[in-house]
């Protein structure tokens, strides 16, 4: 007896087919839960695209021999990263008064506030890391020749950033007001003033007037934590796209590979 | 040179073929309106940055008062005293100056003709170190970087570029009085107060001009 096809049913009472990606069945809350993370990334990134300029900078091509010292720009970046959280929290204690206050506030913050002592140490001898490692990136910029066309904009972008991070050495080291720290801005601010011309003029402009004043210390203050700060970051933001843009060097030991079969068969 | 340039020789927009444009007009109203943008927003940035870069340069173009001090009975050596450059901010306003009474037989330069006092300030005229007075060697001997000076203040030794600045003295009544300080080269004539570090002999007086705002005395 031969089996008869069923007879259709109408589309109304058939079950429907499984929504795309509920064929394991509905999702649970479970399921929205072990997803959240994925859906709000997703979110941001259908209203900004994001994501492209995150893959453009993160997972770049890099070239064969690339070693350790390629991570020197980015130990410098987290020098300057740890500088500026430090140094905001510092702010948050620091009294810019040349009349005592300002020494008075270090010593509280460093010998009474929890944790005074090892945030304000950080914020002190980090500055001496950022500077050992700006000279070490420097170095490796230069003797890998990656300073070359057509990566010399962002050598002379390096070099501004060099500057800044002296100056920021020099004006956040009047800010404990200390013995050391007066005598060492006094004779910082006089070799500025021996630049011919302009000198004179430059030493009036950091101090704020013919002598070391009230306003001098709090003039340093708004540069080293205001001011500079700023422009770091923007010039940080304008190196390390140029750095994405343009690509890194291969170390100058590194030989271009010559596949010979490939040369034999072009001739 | 192609067509395109030929047609757009005339400067009325009318004969350059502009839809919309009008009887005699040179300047299209996107160019027009481009330079209004442009302009005011400049002057809205200018309005905000100039304000702020004058507050910042102000200081160099701001004449101080001069102050005198009466300090102490002072003899034929060096006494000294401490002046108050900066009132408001304790220690770190404070300078030593070094008086001592004219004495015609060592003060023998022209500058120094008809003085009472002399007074040496301690600053290092090379850095701005303080200077001390050491009566052993009968030298200013400074801490930081080696620089001596002699009785007169006039460097003998070290780094320094031109002799200790001085103050203008005066006596009222019986009262010595410290005034502003002046700078001096070489052969101690007398200059406008400069920073330490400025030569002022030859050349030194015009690369190092002297503040805006300097008074004289």
């Amino acid at each position: 007896m031969p089996k008869l096809p069923a007879p259709p049913l109408p589309s109304a009472l058939k079950a429907p087919p499984p929504r795309p990606g509920e064929e394991n069945g509905k999702a649970t809350p479970v399921d929205h839960a072990k997803e959240a993370g994925i859906t709000v990334v997703d979110w941001v990134d259908e209203r900004t695209s994001l994501s492209g300029a995150a893959r453009w900078l993160m997972f770049r091509k890099v070239p064969k021999g690339t070693n350790w010292f390629y991570t020197l720009g980015s130990a410098t970046m987290f020098a300057f990263l740890s500088q500026a959280v430090t140094g905001v929290f510092l702010a948050m204690y620091y009294r810019p008064d040349a009349s005592g206050g300002a020494y008075e506030s270090i010593r509280y913050l460093t010998n009474d506030v929890f944790l005074g002592q090892f945030v304000r140490g950080m914020h002190k001898w980090g500055s001496t890391v950022m500077v050992v490692l700006v000279f070490l990136h420097m170095a490796r910029t230069f003797f890998f020749g990656a300073y070359k066309y057509p990566r010399e904009l962002n050598w002379v972008i390096g070099v501004v950033l060099l500057i800044l991070t002296m100056v920021m050495s020099f004006t956040g080291y009047l800010l404990p007001f200390d013995q050391r720290a007066y005598w060492a801005t006094i004779v910082g601010l006089n070799i500025n003033g021996t630049g011919p011309l302009v000198g004179p003029y430059l030493s009036d402009f950091l101090r704020g007037g013919p002598e070391f004043g009230a306003t001098t210390l709090s003039r340093f203050y708004a540069i080293h934590m205001l001011l500079i700060p700023g422009l770091l970051a923007v010039l940080i933001g304008a190196h390390l796209y140029l750095v994405a843009k343009l690509g890194t060097t291969a170390p100058p030991w590194q030989k271009a590979e010559s596949r010979s079969e490939l040369l034999e068969a072009e001739v | 040179m192609s067509d395109k340039h030929e047609k757009q020789k005339s400067k009325y927009t009318l004969d350059r073929q502009i839809p919309g444009a009008f009887d005699g007009e040179t300047v299209t109203r996107r160019r027009f309106m481009t330079a209004t943008v442009h302009t005011t927003g400049a002057i809205a940035a200018a309005s905000f940055a100039l304000p702020a870069l004058g507050l910042a340069l102000g200081p160099i173009f701001k004449s101080t008062p001069h102050r005198w001090e009466t300090v102490g009975t002072v003899d034929n050596n060096y006494t000294p005293v401490v002046v108050t450059l900066t009132p408001g901010i304790g220690n770190a306003g404070e300078a030593t100056v070094y008086v001592r009474k004219f004495n015609p037989e060592i003060d023998t330069d022209i500058y120094d003709r008809g003085k009472q006092f002399i007074a040496i300030s301690n600053r290092c005229a090379h850095l701005g170190c303080p200077v001390r007075w050491v009566d052993a060697a009968e030298r200013f001997i400074c801490p930081c970087h080696g620089g001596v000076y002699n009785l007169l203040g006039v460097p003998v030794g070290g780094p320094p570029v031109r002799p200790l600045d001085r103050f203008y003295t005066r006596v009222v009544g019986e009262y010595v009085q410290v005034g502003p300080r002046f700078s001096v080269n070489s052969k101690l004539r007398p200059f406008s107060p400069r920073d330490p570090g400025e030569p002022l002999d030859g050349l030194g007086q015009y690369l190092y001009p002297s503040r805006p705002g300097a008074q004289k005395l």
